[in-house]
């Protein structure tokens, strides 16, 4: 059983929960850009949290199910259909033998998650499938998903699933995500040299909207805004940079690294979004806007452990909601 | 790491970093990868990635496994008071191990297209600037901007020369720069504004490799020069 990929997408590529443990040595971790969105499709239909999934980008691709299997989309909303049949998000969906899932128009958010029952076949390179473009590996030979792409599925699907449940279905439940999304505000904390900024810049970057520029990708997000000004312009000594964190480029701009992002940087930090928030940014696009709000490293703690509880509690409805379909008659 | 005379500080929600003075010293570097290797050893828990540089040691750490495993309690916190109890073990006499690296670099000037630019602003000739760069031994201060990128330092005075001013938009594998008083390795095809002085066979990285980077973090290393002949036959090896 495999997917067939008849027409590839912008930026279709396998991701997990990332690689870590080789920063020392360069390689940045990567991973899904919205890992909350990679992980609830994983729980609805029943995986691991961290089974490799597939991200994708507007527009997206075009694929062949050469076999029956259990899917779900999550994130964002790129107007999937199957056979011509708008299906929903968050909704898990049995796919049948020679059904085609497409895209259309992007509604909201900027990038969508397939997951499927049991996961893909995909390189492992540091003990991640992640696919990490510069190296050439992990995911699918270490590159974007190209037209005439096979992705074999890891488990055999008529087997799962009992025989009068193998033709297209959406299944009648779906997770509710919208707790664990912000729509407001980006909440940060102060980064280690946040203070060389001067006030009315500091001012500039709570007050006023920021906006995502074209030039933002899976390493980070360019921000425009009133050009921020440092009290001093002492040369930085190249040390770590995370996810999140939000450097200031010499002309005054902000740019937020994400996935992507390299170890080191040698950028003033200003500050670093909070974990909790990650998700949320990772839905935006160029030209969409949002402001900033300063908040204590504790707060940001309790924040990521509210939403990983909330995360659970989704975990285990999923699981009990799978295996009351598949095990009861209807 | 005797003396207390270090700086903590949160790099982001689920990272903190230690910094030690604020600048470039073989002293301060030997003594953050004593603390890294230390630490490689007696790992801290939770912590899921180190990352060296010249003057810091930061660790990554998984921030929603720990506050679920020690909900009343700040994970920054616990995580400082580790590493400070870890740091206070380093004194300036624990050894951090380090191999010698030795490099061949070919200076030939149709594998560094930079080397004649560098020897006019110097006032030298090309062999002097080979004979410079191949002189010194060079300590790998720390890996970043793409994987398996070294930061060595510090090269001769005579040859310190600033980047580009204009970055390349592609400068192939293999080739060896000078930005400042760093010296590098561009271990992929990439963007980059160091001047390339020449051009290595040896490959810095190598996906298929339990350990991809050649190079790691507190390494010694010397380049010696290679023919243009020599480049090619190893090239083909």
């Amino acid at each position: 059983m495999s997917l067939h990929i008849i027409k590839n997408g912008l930026l279709d590529t396998i991701q997990d929960m990332g690689r870590y443990g080789y920063q020392q040595s360069g390689i940045n971790p990567g991973g899904a850009m919205d890992n909350i969105a990679m992980r609830i499709a994983n729980m609805l239909v029943g995986n691991d949290v961290d089974e490799a999934v597939i991200e994708m980008h507007f527009p997206a691709a075009e694929i062949e199910f050469e076999g029956t299997a259990l899917i779900v989309l999550a994130g964002a909303d790129l107007s999937a259909s199957v056979n011509g049949e708008a299906i929903p998000l968050l909704h898990p969906i049995i796919m049948q033998k020679g059904y085609i899932l497409r895209f259309g128009k992007r509604q909201t958010g900027t990038r969508s998650y397939l997951a499927v029952k049991g996961g893909f076949v995909a390189d492992d390179w540091l003990h991640s499938k992640s696919t990490h473009l510069k190296v050439k590996a992990g995911g699918l030979n270490g590159r974007a998903l190209q037209k005439n792409d096979r992705i074999l599925l890891k488990e055999k699907h008529a087997q799962i699933l009992p025989g009068e449940k193998r033709s297209f279905k959406i299944l009648p439940w779906y997770a509710n995500t919208s707790d664990l999304y912000v729509t407001n505000a980006i909440r940060f904390i102060p980064g280690n040299e946040y203070s060389v900024l001067d006030d009315a810049s500091k001012q500039t970057l709570e007050n006023e909207n920021l906006v995502i520029s074209r030039e933002s990708d899976r390493m980070g997000y360019r921000l425009q805004s009133q050009p921020l000004q440092v009290t001093n312009k002492k040369e930085m000594i190249s040390a770590a940079v995370t996810r999140g964190t939000m450097q200031l480029l010499p002309g005054g701009d902000l740019i937020i690294l994400m996935a992507d992002h390299q170890t080191t940087g040698g950028y003033p930090r200003m500050g670093h979004i909070i974990s909790a928030d990650i998700p949320s940014l990772a839905q935006m696009q160029a030209g969409d806007k949002f402001s900033l709000q300063q908040i204590s490293l504790a707060n940001a703690e309790r924040l990521l452990v509210a939403q990983e509880m909330n995360l659970q509690q989704l975990q285990n409805a999923c699981n009990f909601r799978l295996e009351e379909y598949f095990t009861t008659k209807k | 790491m005797s003396t207390p005379s270090y700086h903590i500080y949160p790099c982001g929600d689920h990272a903190v970093t230690i910094q030690l003075g604020d600048e470039i010293s073989v002293s301060v570097n030997q003594k953050l990868i004593a603390l890294f290797q230390h630490l490689k050893q007696n790992s801290i828990e939770g912590v899921k990635d180190m990352i060296p540089a010249y003057n810091t040691l930061t660790l990554v750490y998984d921030l929603a496994l720990l506050k679920k495993k020690y909900p009343a309690n700040s994970v920054y916190e616990k995580i400082c008071l580790q590493l400070q109890e870890a740091a206070t073990l380093i004194t300036t006499e624990t050894p951090a191990a380090s191999r010698l690296v030795n490099i061949p670099v070919c200076y030939d000037i149709s594998l560094a297209p930079d080397i004649v630019s560098v020897s006019e602003i110097h006032q030298l000739r090309v062999d002097d600037i080979i004979q410079l760069h191949t002189a010194q031994t060079y300590r790998v201060y720390m890996i970043g901007f793409l994987p398996g990128f070294a930061y060595m330092g510090s090269v001769d005075e005579k040859i310190n020369t600033p980047r580009l001013s204009k970055p390349r938009t592609l400068v192939p594998a293999g080739s060896v720069g000078i930005a400042g008083e760093q010296t590098g390795i561009y271990p992929f095809d990439s963007p980059g504004g160091w001047q390339l002085i020449g051009k290595t066979s040896v490959a810095m990285f190598d996906a298929k490799k339990e350990t991809p980077c050649y190079l790691q973090p507190g390494d010694e290393v010397k380049f010696h020069a290679i023919s243009i002949d020599e480049f090619k036959k190893q090239k083909k090896a």
